[in-house]
């Protein structure tokens, strides 16, 4: 019995750091419907502030002033980004501000080996709570203690903060309805400044308080994003009571779970996601997203198809694309191929995200099994290349069937949740059952035939592929299913009135993104040789939405031009230096600010200016959105 | 005459909301071709009724019959194919789409075509579309994007839209809520010429009495949920409980125009 | 859309800047790809021991004459980074051979990538034993002992113990799964009165360590077997011993002794743990002085494992083109099958068989000493005496 009261409080203690982290991430969502995808950033900078602070400062008032002092510094820096990166962007289309936060995590990832070098770091234990406590012959950490009551204490003073202050009352206004606010002569400005400052201060506390149990290191952020996200989302995006709830229900199943299945840690929060969302849409505690106003940042002009002009000139880009093999080795088509791949990974997303407005967290599932496809029906089945081609995307477009009428469900930022907790499921599938998939070190020897084994053949095969997935999704767009699913994304209320079946459209529009993803997955298998988990691992999730929103998410064909400069870009960073991700990070935060449109979003801005002849001050850059009034 | 089915039947609707009647035993009838305004003071139960007969409500009890053919427990979607088109008292529209497009893709679905998915949707049904948005004076709006359209221009459209099934029925949440006065009467003219040439059925809420006793052929009144009064505007007017109601309510309607209950 | 034809010419440019050097006739070529981004704590002393190797040979005179380069890729921690830049280094590089990867993933896509492309390739950390065994190849060579040979090696100290009741924490994946796999054969056949109590299999750097002890712990083992390391085992390490489940327990442990798992432990590094590992403060033979000088009279800093194998893996690179006397990658597998060579841990053998090398490796307790974690008692096991024997070998190997 003893046993199952210290596991319980185990639990307890491990649910402390996933709800401070859990808790400013919501509150942050709650007001500026920010996706802080830098939120785990802030939660490591804590820590390693707060080791420094810690090492250099002995004694209890050492430790806790330095631990203070780090959340209070890292509040600060997270001031700094919202006011020169963030505050640009609230007005750009809806997760664009992911976009800018994934630049940031990047960055900071790269910079905290810089400042702080390779090593993992070990900091001192807390003082006054170095030891256990007895508990009928199980020893519970006195840390451990204190991190259980303390969360409860967070909780109390958050509640009294929301409930009892000017300021709160703000916010939980803001939460509920953004405009009110502002319509009410609220300086939201400032509201959004604080609130983001409070946020990262409880990531950074949270961080900053994990020194005693865990050790320092640079991949910290990445540990705890994921699962934070889902917390948040499970607890109901914006609630601190949900992320309360939600973090020890997570903490205590897996303390639990961990007896009866040793390796259900690996998969549990998203089974937990996936089954509280497909009961419970908004989350355990949260409401329905007020719907309206998400239209993806008006578009002013309208999307044509191509003139005949413009398909020529796209038409002379692909020969020019399909001339490469003429003055380019090896390597640089083996390069143009992984792109060209890559083009069809990202338009699949784009027609997804754009079109449809759903944006996927958890596309690279569907190229995952695209890819598994193949590897399958090659190794095991032995088929023909062309056969494992036409037949392994199939994978990809069951698994998009399946997980697709789930997701279509649900809308907004609880849709790409529940895609991501359907991607980690499959991710834990084939990292687990060795027997089929090989864990990860996942499935050798998918080369391609003769006829397609040379680099220029399968360059040409890939391009090839490419160009007709662009073709057919661009065909789709300004098809009558086109039309539909655009509706569905601008009206819900008005496609139902007009007789569509919107989550039919939309589960459609998924299955085909899905096949479509699944297509370049299975090019994909062909030209690495080989399968891996990775292929359907979250980073390549962020990697198509990065991909998307560089094109430009408001456009009908910037899928096309985000994939080719994100991974020419990143391929030849890889290469080039160590520092890969700073660099990167810092383009793409770059991108956000001077773009807010994206690449092609701006292109299309630059060129309607010229057609209209005199611009006005035509400040070329967009200019920097002041306000969120 | 022949003792065929009214267009649309209404019996004994009811629906509560945790113990509150917001609809109690509503009957009424509706002609082809008749234009029936139903009126009532806020939270007489108007939005309500109305979603009930839309398909966006469920009545706990009571039936709902288009030609004698039950809605009632219908999705919004299916009621609409068989032949109910609607307006919203905010208007729904789709905004990134050009005003063509928007009757287009009312067209699509009328047609069967939205699982096409290679066809070619800016060339579909274009000459439908193009009568339709005539028939409401906004051809010279086609190729704008809706976003950009004045709030008057969005209720045309939306008018457009719901005539693109050739609806036998049209439903319409105070078409004229939230427009200039100039506005509302044009725009009731043009929807009550078109009904009465095409014999189409309307149903109407509205708060502005006069749009509602110049166009009406006939006024149903609700309060706390129940049928009130029910004749021509006439009989309307002159009803005394209906004077109550509405005298209780103060003169000064047309300063509510945007009340709370939701569509 | 003219947009297009410009970012696609920008690619091209991008592209062909990595094709303009091409190799010099007076220079020998060796590609190095390794997750130098994802895991800095592991690879710098890695690359820092490949540079003293690249050094010391280029001053003795370069290979056969010809000055050594080694050219160097991230691959981010993920297989087709890898095979990319594998790609870039053979097609537009125009390298001799292949050498590195730490994670055993990552060097399984670059064996099979070798493979497809018949280039010679010299796997440096994975420890897979696929890599010379289930998925071995004709390309592919490994220098660090494998998975297998760590697991004998600790069995041999282990099966000594009175333990009978045994328990497991390793990270939720292959090299976890399979380290524990083969630990519990070995030590059955030595061992049959002994039963295993509980498992626990954390996920891979995301340990959530009290429940995990804990409920070790509730099964009440005698003896607990860790594969758990980084920033894993420093969680576990802190919550077994505030919760004092180490005490009386015997606990063995894959890697532990290698200075890059066991420096961060510092005052808490537990007491009489049996692990595998690198004490290089008490390695006492003449070939470990000297790379030992020359490294910390380069860097100013002591060595961890990672230099050693990276000092090592060009070593061996240089070792086996000599004596090719050329970079064709038959005459480099023939040279390489069974070529011996001294190293910093004494004399080492590419055996023909199955193209591992027998570099050994220290097996020991941990103990602590001005509050850091050592090694003591550390004996050096040759990797030759804990591979089997050439007929299972024989089984395991595909035909090439």
């Amino acid at each position: 019995m003893a046993f199952y009261v210290v596991q319980f409080l185990t639990g307890l203690a491990s649910a402390a750091s996933l709800f401070l982290v859990a808790s400013g991430l919501s509150i942050i969502f709650g007001v500026t419907r920010i996706v802080n995808f830098a939120h785990g950033a802030f939660y490591m900078i804590g820590a390693y502030i707060a080791f420094t602070l810690t090492e250099r400062f002995s004694g209890a008032f050492g430790f806790w002033g330095g631990v203070v002092v780090a959340a209070l510094a890292v509040a600060l820096i997270g001031v700094l980004v919202e006011m020169v990166l963030l505050r640009r962007i609230y007005h750009a289309p809806e997760l664009f501000q992911l976009l800018g936060t994934f630049g940031l995590t990047l960055m900071v990832e790269d910079l905290v080996v810089l400042i702080w070098g390779p090593d993992d770091l070990v900091g001192r234990r807390a003082p006054g709570f170095k030891g256990a406590v007895d508990f009928f012959g199980q020893n519970i950490p006195s840390y451990d203690l204190f991190l259980i009551v303390l969360s409860p204490v967070v909780l109390g003073i958050l509640w009294l903060l929301f409930q009892r202050t000017r300021w709160g009352v703000l916010v939980r206004a803001a939460t509920q309805d953004r405009d009110m606010v502002a319509a009410l002569g609220v300086n939201q400005k400032w509201l959004f400044t604080s609130v983001f400052a409070v946020g990262v201060f409880l990531a950074a506390l949270g961080g900053a308080l994990q020194i005693p149990r865990d050790a320092v290191h640079h991949a910290m952020d990445l540990r705890i994003i994921v699962e934070v996200f889902v917390v948040v989302v499970i607890g109901g995006l914006g609630s601190i009571v949900g992320a309360f709830v939600a973090a020890v229900l997570v903490s205590e199943l897996n303390a639990f779970g961990i007896l009866i299945f040793p390796k259900i840690s690996i998969i549990l929060v998203f089974l937990v996601m996936a089954a509280v969302l497909i009961v419970r849409p908004w989350g355990l505690f949260g409401k329905p997203e007020a719907a309206a106003r998400k239209t993806p940042g008006l578009t002013v002009n309208p999307w044509r198809p191509l003139t005949s002009n413009e398909r020529l000139a796209a038409l002379a880009a692909l020969v020019v694309a399909a001339t490469l093999p003429l003055f380019a080795g090896n390597y640089a088509l083996t390069v143009g191929s992984e792109i060209a791949i890559f083009v069809i990974f990202a338009v699949s997303l784009h027609f997804l995200m754009s079109v449809g407005g759903l944006a996927s967290f958890g596309h690279a599932a569907y190229f995952g099994l695209g890819a598994y496809g193949v590897a399958f029906l090659a190794k095991m089945a032995g088929l023909p290349m062309i056969v494992c081609l036409l037949l392994g995307p199939l994978l990809g477009c069951m698994g998009a069937a399946v997980f697709g009428f789930f997701a279509v469900q649900l809308s907004g930022v609880y849709f790409a949740m529940l895609t991501l907790a359907f991607a980690q499921i499959v991710w834990s599938i084939a990292f687990q059952w060795v027997s089929v998939t090989g864990g990860d070190n996942g499935i050798l020897g998918v080369w391609p035939e003769k006829w397609a084994a040379s680099p220029s053949h399968f360059y040409w095969l890939a391009l090839g592929v490419a160009a007709l997935v662009t073709i057919a999704l661009r065909v789709m767009v300004f098809s009558p299913f086109g039309y539909a699913l655009r509706a569905t994304r601008d009206s819900l209320l008005r496609t139902e009135a007009v007789g569509i079946n919107a989550k039919r459209i939309q589960w459609t529009a998924f299955v085909i993104a899905g096949t479509t993803a699944g297509i370049g997955g299975a090019l994909f298998a062909y030209l690495k040789g080989s399968v891996f988990p990775d292929n359907l691992g979250i980073s390549l999730s962020v990697d198509a939405l990065v991909m998307v929103l560089l094109g430009g998410v408001e456009t009908v064909s910037g899928g096309v031009i985000g994939a080719i400069v994100y991974k020419a870009l990143n391929i030849w960073l890889v290469s080039q230096t160590d520092l890969s991700k700073l660099v990167l990070g810092g383009f793409i935060v770059l991108i956000v600010v001077v773009f807010p449109k994206g690449i092609v979003g701006m292109l299309e801005m630059l060129a309607q200016r010229r057609r209209k002849a005199s611009p006005p001050g035509s400040p070329l850059i967009a200019k920097p959105i002041e306000s969120a009034e | 005459m022949s003792v065929a089915p009214p267009l649309l039947a209404v019996e004994g609707l009811t629906k509560s909301y945790g113990g509150i009647h917001a609809v109690r035993g509503v009957s009424f009838s509706l002609r082809a071709g008749e234009i029936l305004a139903l009126i009532g003071p806020n939270g007489a139960g108007k939005s309500t009724c109305f979603d009930m007969l839309n398909g966006q409500n469920k009545p706990d009890t009571g039936h709902v019959r288009l030609l004698g053919e039950e809605t009632t427990g219908k999705k919004p979607r299916d009621i609409w194919r068989m032949g109910v088109g609607r307006t919203f008292q905010i208007t729904a529209t789709f905004a990134t789409m050009t005003v063509r497009e928007n009757v287009q893709v009312a067209l699509i679905s009328h047609g069967k075509q939205l699982f096409n998915l290679f066809g070619s949707a800016p060339n579909f049904n274009r000459g439908e579309a193009g009568r339709l948005l005539e028939l409401v004076g906004m051809s010279g709006y086609a190729d704008r994007p809706c976003g950009e359209l004045a709030y008057g221009d969005l209720k045309r459209l939306e008018l457009a839209v719901a005539l693109a099934n050739q609806p036998k029925l049209l439903l319409m949440d105070e078409p004229t809520a939230g427009m200039a006065p100039r506005e509302r009467v044009d725009l009731m003219r043009l929807t009550a010429g078109i009904a009465r040439e095409k014999s189409i059925g309307v149903l109407f809420t509205e708060h502005d009495m006069d749009v509602v006793f110049e166009h009406a052929d006939r006024i149903i009144v609700l309060n706390r949920g129940t049928l009130i009064a029910e004749g021509s505007p006439a009989e309307v007017r002159s009803n005394p409980q209906v004077q109550a109601v509405y005298l209780g309510e103060g003169l000064l309607y047309d300063a509510e125009h945007r009340e709370g209950a939701s569509t | 859309m003219r947009a297009r034809n410009y970012f696609i010419g920008a690619a091209f440019a991008l592209l062909a800047g990595g094709m303009a050097h091409s190799a010099v006739a007076q220079e020998i070529k060796i590609g190095e790809i390794n997750s130098y981004s994802l895991l800095p704590a592991f690879t710098e002393p890695y690359r820092k021991g490949w540079q003293l190797a690249v050094e010391e040979i280029n001053a003795a005179g370069g290979i056969n004459g010809k000055k050594l380069v080694v050219v160097s890729k991230d691959d981010g921690g993920k297989p087709a980074d890898a095979q990319t830049a594998a790609n870039e280094l053979v097609s537009s590089e125009g390298v001799a051979m292949l050498t590195g990867t730490f994670l055993s993933n990552i060097g399984l896509a670059v064996s099979d990538f070798a493979n497809q492309k018949k280039v010679f390739f010299l796997a440096a950390e994975p420890l897979t034993d696929a890599v010379t065994w289930s998925k071995g190849n004709k390309y592919t060579f490994r220098l660090r002992p494998s998975n297998y040979m760590q697991a004998a090696m600790l069995v041999e100290a282990a099966s000594k113990l009175p333990a009978k009741r045994w328990a497991t924490i390793a990270p939720n994946y292959e090299y976890g799964q399979s380290a524990v796999a083969v630990f519990k054969k070995l030590m059955s056949e030595k061992r049959p009165d002994i039963q295993w109590v509980d498992e626990q299999w954390p996920p891979q750097g995301k340990i959530d360590a009290g429940p995990v002890v804990q409920a070790v712990a509730a099964a009440n083992p005698e003896a607990i077997l860790n594969v758990t390391f980084g920033p894993d085992l420093v969680k576990l390490v802190r919550e077994g011993n505030t919760r004092g489940v180490f005490k009386g327990r015997e606990v063995v442990s894959f890697l532990t002794g290698e200075p890059e798992y066991l420096d961060p432990l510092k005052d808490e590094t537990p007491e009489g743990w049996i692990v595998t590992g690198y004490p290089w403060y008490s390695i006492k033979t003449p070939e470990h002085d000297a790379f030992l000088k020359a490294y910390q009279a380069k860097y100013n800093d002591y060595p961890r494992l990672g230099s050693i194998v990276g000092y090592q893996t060009i070593k061996s690179a240089a070792a086996i083109i000599a004596k090719a006397g050329s970079t064709d990658t038959d005459k480099m597998i023939a040279a390489a099958e069974g070529i011996s060579m001294p190293s910093p841990f004494g004399e080492i053998t590419f055996r023909k068989i199955d193209h591992q090398s027998t570099l050994g490796a220290y097996v020991g307790k941990t103990a602590q000493k001005d509050g850091k974690g050592v090694m003591v008692d550390a004996v050096y096991k040759k990797g030759s005496d804990y591979l089997p024997s050439d007929a299972e070998v024989e089984k395991l190997r595909p035909k090439d």
